[in-house]
């Protein structure tokens, strides 16, 4: 028998997590930290799946997460690769001064 | 739940601070570079359920991939860039956007929670045909070996094409870097 606490403790957990990710996306300016609010988000997502996968008794759950951390990863190279280049050209830049598309 | 001993709760809660301490963290610190290890603290807690709910596999990958690889990124864009200082929090731009997202958030956890709390006696349709643990089996690998059979069988084409994803991320972001050389005079104007 594995997992005695129940998967809705992890889901009450996972729950206030992806809450707290989402409020900082909305709440802090500076576009690294916002980035790292995706990620709180997509570990939220992650803890939900193990934990029904312990559940359900369903391998797929686990094999979700793994795909979710490879998307994870290429979502973070490209989103800095583009702060990179935006942040060489305007030092200091926010959310809020990236309003227009020209540069 | 009750068959839960203490010592798995004392795991459960721990990491739950952990996760929950980090997170606030991130959001509330006003150094960068404290909100990434803020980061790696959520993610080490997360690390330690995923080992609590027997996915042994998924938590190495998690501190290696996670904690390891996408922090350090994170930590090397703040110091190539220059930006960990401290950041005045008390600017808001839009002044209500703090309260909104406030209850934005609550309403989330409630709406989120209820459901759960709901769903908790809910009839399982379908359920899997169980996920093999170390202690069941008395085959230490028994996690990695079944999660590698599901992976390399049932979703063999959705794990190749994770690898031209990456490919595309890697090739898109040297891409997006690089200074091109420019012949234009006005380019420091044109460029975007």
């Amino acid at each position: 028998m594995i997992a005695a606490i129940g998967a809705t403790s992890y889901l009450l957990l996972a729950a206030a997590l992806f809450a707290i990710g989402a409020f900082g996306l909305l709440i802090r300016r500076n576009p690294l930290i916002m980035f790292m609010c995706v990620e709180l988000m997509l570990n939220a997502a992650n803890l939900t799946f193990v934990a029904l996968a312990t559940q359900l008794g369903d391998i797929n759950g686990q094999t979700a997460v793994f795909f979710v951390m490879v998307v994870a990863a290429a979502e973070v190279v490209v989103g800095l690769g583009i702060l990179v280049s935006i942040l060489r050209r305007r030092p200091g830049a926010t959310a809020d001064d990236l309003a227009e598309l020209k540069g | 739940m009750s068959d839960a001993t203490f010592l798995e709760y004392v795991v459960f809660f721990s990491a739950a601070i952990m996760i929950l301490g980090g997170a606030v963290g991130v959001i509330a610190l006003k150094n960068p570079v404290h909100a990434a290890l803020g980061l790696v603290l959520t993610l080490f807690g997360v690390a330690v359920q995923f080992v609590a709910m027997e996915a042994h596999f998924l938590a190495a990958v998690q501190v290696i991939v996670y904690a390891g690889a996408i922090v350090v990124l994170f930590l090397f864009v703040i110091m190539l860039l220059g930006v960990d200082e401290s950041i005045d929090l008390s600017i808001e731009p839009i002044p209500i956007q703090r309260p909104l997202a406030a209850v934005m958030a609550v309403g989330l956890v409630g709406l989120l929670g209820a459901a759960i709390v709901r769903a908790e006696d809910a009839l399982v349709i379908n359920p899997g045909s169980g996920i093999d643990t170390a202690q069941e089996t008395g085959n230490n690998d028994a996690n990695i070996q079944q999660l590698a059979a599901n992976l390399y069988g049932d979703h063999v084409f959705a794990f190749q094409l994770t690898s031209v994803l990456l490919i595309v991320a890697v090739v898109g972001t040297v891409l997006l870097t690089r200074k091109w050389p420019r012949n234009t005079p006005d380019s420091e104007s044109s460029d975007a």
